[in-house]
């Protein structure tokens, strides 16, 4: 399972690499959104990788609930961040009639 | 109130002043410098109060700590010197508003400059009175920062903004080795706080460590009070307006450095290093100001140099060590204070009057303003140390200083005769002040025709002079006791006996002065005569260059960085930026010793996530293919974040399964609303070769992240977070660990994060706040997703309460709530159709964001009521009638804030983006 993790972490990261190196605002974000994927899974089984062990008090044994809490928030800053993408390029479009990340083709 | 409380008072009543500009904008000039003119009356109300204390011996002092393991307390300390400092930053505060009123032009903006006064005696009086070196940084860097504004005060005029910026380099630089020095002392001593230290100079000047602090002290001390080679930042200074250079640079900024080290002087004073290097510098600093201030054309120019001159000659008093010496330095600040002010204001009496201030195109000016000639000689001749006039005293304690140094070889015959000749100096430069402008000549032609100013704003100057003219007369009556207690603060102990008298018999020091008085006059007579004084050009060397070539040069670095790594558009940045955090990443693999890997396999697969991994694989790579198919690129998105939610889901996060799966589909609901106002297609402008490139770019990070997450992953370890488990029921009064550690143990860091949230928010309000609106688009949805929103919204609405309340101990919880909430609400149109949720809908979001922010951080404050700090949280059962027994924490209250912030949040942001019009703006390459 660690490997399907690693791998998957790994694609999503070459993915948005790829994406936010492009020249129009779109695949920036989209990058983004998957530069976030990867990070997250990343912080996220920092806390190791245990099936049904859920951070909850039961008295049963539990996964390591921290990377968990810092993921959270990380997840709601990315939206916040993601937002603030989008409406940029949307303004950008309509001030400049481009789409390209420099303001002109 | 206790006296303490009263102490405190007196250094936060000028900051709570900085308010009443603002409160009374729409007043008058005279009200609102009548209003700031309570505050340093209120003060020195205060103060005197407090002194018949400090005069009967005592110390009043104040504390609570702060920040406990930096020894950085809030303390505070009233004894001689501090009062005295107080007491001058206070009345000549007080005076100096007075004159502002009527010496500002109708343009200048007057509340400003009166908050901007109120808060630098604020940070002046808090260097005067506090008794912690870290505190006293503090305050010394909000000095720089306050004279930064007030010197830039006319921030129209190059000069301005040249003279504050280099005010604020040179006096921010010395800050930073004081606090420097600061932290070597409190090494040396064990502890920050400036009484203790006072009692230990003993054991810390024999301390190694010693110099280095001594060094790094001085320096704060030395580029504050314009110590040579630093003083130019002080002439540059005269940009500001007169009544700023008046305070600042008569009793307050530049008298800084002066008490920082008659503060200080137990601890520091007594040594070889001391008596060189304060010593010398402060002579150095003497003669050299004196002989420049000979030579400005510029009234202001004159009394900077002056100024230099003057702190200089205090400065060589501390240096000299002896206990008389730091009675005369004590006596000289106050001297200095009092008839420097008081030229300062005439020479902004001869300005505004006149239109000008070079000596050179002044003059006759007695015929004119009789009453203002009488005040400024009576000023200039205290400056220049005339018999009958404070000035006159200190000097005279000067020489008789100087003169004691007869054992100290070389020391004790350059001393003398440099003093001497730096009262030469400054006798000739006092002459010319009144000569140059009064006199000399028949009065000249100016754009205006000069009279007598104000009545009022001649008033401060006039309470100067009388000061300096009773001091003068009869010392012991009217400034022994203060400089008694002032002294004895000083020196830590007993004070010598001095005899504060006009007349000593005929000695060595009063031919000192005698000397000075004839040879300086014939100086200046000398110079004045064929207008050679008029026709001298300053030149040569300066600090003032070496500063320009110096951030020239850090300019010229900048610059080349700058072209080095940010030229060629975006993508190249960021190419720079993702090789870096390559390097950095990859680094400590290399440098460092790491852990051998420990397992390979821990978690066997499972058919259900190898699914998940196949399908998050086909749609990336379809991402990454087709990513300019903009829709199809969106949709693909979503379904690998929802494979990220399986995967948190199916590895023991529901918490994150749960928000991750609402964040997609608002991000996913966002994209589509953003998608109309963007080409529908990409334009393909980017060369294969270039294609290539990032391709390989982008898979060396993918391997080096997959590698990272491969190597964590086989190497097991010990984490931080046992603690915070165990803690989280007794503790956090909540099951679900990873709610308590966001709300709870971690509750800072979650205010902070949905603080950032709401100003992202506020930015893309204000992106989208000039675009057109759109009425109700004529369109209506679907039949069937209209009835499916009927049924989802109620249950959306009780699946978000639900959540919400069970969050502190099954998965649930505020974010998650406060998402599920928005995701609902966005249905309502769908269901009740758009005209009916923009009439029904009233809800300003703006307010809810704000109350939710107001409620978290309520919260945090609440804890203080009970004397705990801030966001500490508070548990416990409520036996309640029918709902039985309840299990409540404070830090539920903390989580509804989260959950308000993330609804206006998403609202804000979702409702600002549909409402936005898509206009056809397609007018580039690649466009539809």
């Amino acid at each position: 399972m660690e490997l399907l993790l690693a791998t998957a972490i790994g694609l999503f990261t070459a993915a948005g690499l790829y994406l936010i190196l492009r020249a129009r605002t779109f695949p920036v974000v989209l990058g983004l959104t998957f530069l976030s994927y990867a990070v997250n899974l990343f912080v996220f089984v920092a806390g190791g990788v245990r099936v049904g062990a859920p951070p909850i008090v039961t008295g049963a044994p539990m996964t390591d609930p921290l990377p968990q809490a810092l993921v959270l928030t990380a997840i709601v800053i990315g939206f916040g961040m993601t937002a603030f993408l989008i409406v940029l390029a949307v303004r950008l479009r309509r001030e400049t009639g481009t789409d390209h990340v420099d303001g002109a083709p | 109130m206790s006296d303490a409380r009263l102490l405190v008072l007196i250094v936060l009543l000028p900051f709570a002043g900085v308010m009443i500009p603002a409160l009374l904008a729409r007043r008058s000039r005279t009200t609102i410098a009548w209003a700031s003119g309570v505050v340093p009356l209120a003060a020195f109300g205060l103060l005197v109060h407090l002194g018949r204390r400090v005069f009967a011996g005592e110390v009043i002092t104040a504390s609570r700590p702060w920040i406990e393991f930096l020894g950085l307390e809030i303390a505070f300390r009233l004894d001689g010197l501090a009062m005295l400092f107080a007491g001058l930053i206070l009345a000549i505060g007080l005076l100096v508003i007075v004159y502002a009123r009527y010496y500002l032009a109708d343009e200048d903006p007057f509340g400003r400059f009166h908050a901007m006064l109120l808060g630098f005696m604020g940070a002046m009086l808090g260097i005067a009175l506090s008794d912690n070196l870290l505190l006293t940084a503090i305050f010394w860097e909000l000095t720089s920062l306050s004279s930064f504004l007030l010197i830039g005060y006319w921030s129209h005029r190059p000069d301005a903004r040249t003279g504050a910026r280099m005010a604020l380099a040179v006096t921010g630089m010395g800050g930073l080795a004081l606090l420097a020095g600061a932290l070597v002392l409190g090494n040396i001593g064990g502890t920050l706080s400036i009484s203790d230290l006072n009692l230990q100079g003993e054991a810390i000047r024999a301390h190694p460590q010693y110099p280095l602090a001594l060094v790094l002290i001085l320096l704060g001390a030395f580029t504050k009070s314009a110590q040579f080679p630093f003083h130019f930042w002080l002439p540059n200074a005269m940009a500001a307006p007169t009544p700023v250079s008046a305070y600042l640079h008569s009793a307050t900024m530049v008298k800084a450095g002066l008490f920082l080290m008659a503060r200080l002087y137990p601890t520091l004073a007594g040594s070889d290093l001391w008596f060189w290097m304060v010593g010398g510098t402060g002579l150095a600093t003497l003669v050299f100001g004196a002989w420049v201030a000979l030579t400005r054309h510029d009234l202001k120019g004159l009394l900077a140099y002056s100024t230099i001159s003057h702190l200089g000659l205090i400065t060589l008093l501390l240096g000299l060590g002896s206990p008389l010496a730091a009675v005369a330095a004590v006596f000289h600040i106050i001297n200095h204070a009092t008839f420097k002010a008081s030229l300062f204001m005439a020479a902004g009496i001869i300005d505004h009057e006149t239109g000008t201030r070079d000596m050179r195109r002044l003059g006759g000016l007695w015929q004119c303003m009789p009453i203002t000639g009488v005040l400024a000689m009576v000023a200039a001749a205290s400056m220049a140390g005339v018999p009958l006039l404070n000035g006159f005293l200190s000097k005279e304690m000067l020489f008789a200083e100087t003169l004691a140094l007869s054992g100290a070889g070389v020391a004790g015959y350059v001393v003398p005769l440099v003093a001497t000749l730096a009262g030469v100096f400054g006798v000739a430069y006092s002459m010319r002040f009144i000569h140059d402008v009064f006199f000399n000549g028949p009065p000249k032609e100016f754009d205006r025709v000069p009279h007598e100013p104000p009545r009022w704003m001649r008033i401060p100057v006039e309470v100067l002079v009388v000061l300096c003219v009773a001091v003068g007369v009869a010392p012991a009556v009217f400034v022994g006791p203060l400089l008694h207690v002032a002294s004895g603060a000083v020196l830590g102990g007993p004070v010598p006996s001095f005899s504060l008298a006009l007349w000593h018999g005929f000695n060595l020091p009063l031919a000192m002065s005698l000397v000075a008085m004839v040879a300086g006059l014939a100086l200046y007579f000398q110079l004045q005569r064929g207008g050679r004084l008029h026709a001298m050009t300053p030149g040569g060397w300066s600090g003032h260059r070496v500063y320009d070539d110096l951030v020239r040069l850090v300019v010229r670095l900048g610059e080349w960085f700058t072209g080095l790594a940010m030229a060629g558009g975006l993508r190249r940045q960021v190419a720079v930026l993702l090789a870096t955090s390559f390097v950095a990443g990859i680094a400590p693999f290399v440098i460092a010793d790491v852990p051998d890997r420990m397992f390979v396999f821990q978690t066997p697969m499972d058919p259900v996530a190898v699914t998940g991994w196949i399908v998050a694989a086909v749609a990336t790579a379809l991402v990454v293919a087709m990513h300019r198919q903009r829709f199809a690129a969106v949709i693909l998105t979503g379904a690998v974040g929802l494979v990220v939610a399986g995967a948190f889901a199916h590895f023991s996060g529901p918490d994150l399964a749960l928000t991750q799966i609402v964040v997609e589909v608002a991000t996913v609901l966002l994209m589509l609303l953003a998608l109309p106002h963007l080409p529908a297609v990409g334009a393909l402008d980017s060369s294969a070769l270039r294609r290539f490139r990032d391709a390989a770019f982008a898979i060396v990070g993918g391997v080096a992240m997959g590698g990272g997450a491969w190597w964590m992953m086989t190497r097991g370890g010990t984490t931080v977070s046992a603690e915070q488990a165990a803690l989280s029921v007794p503790g956090g009064g909540g099951t679900n660990v990873v709610n308590v550690i966001l709300v709870d143990f971690r509750g800072f860091d979650t205010y902070g994060e949905i603080t950032v949230l709401a100003v992202a928010a506020l930015g893309i309000v204000a992106m989208l706040s000039r675009e057109p609106y759109s009425s109700p688009r004529p369109a209506d949805a679907p039949l069937m997703l209209t009835l499916l929103a009927r049924i989802l919204l109620p249950f959306g609405l009780l699946v978000a309460v639900h959540l919400f309340l069970r969050g502190h101990n099954l998965p649930g919880g505020g974010f998650v709530a406060g998402l599920v909430t928005a995701a609902t609400l966005v249905l309502i149109p769908l269901v009740a159709g758009r005209a009916f949720a923009e009439r029904a809908i009233r809800i300003d979001f703006h307010r809810v964001t704000a109350a939710g922010l107001a409620i978290a951080g309520g919260t945090g404050l609440g804890a203080w009521a009970f004397g705990k700090p801030f966001l500490s949280s508070a548990h416990g059962h409520l036996d309640l009638p029918i709902l039985g027994d309840l299990h409540w924490a404070s830090a539920a209250l903390f989580d509804l804030g989260v959950y308000l912030v993330v609804v206006g949040v998403l609202m804000l942001v979702l409702q600002g983006l549909a409402r936005v019009v898509p206009r056809d703006t397609a007018t580039g390459p690649g466009t539809r």
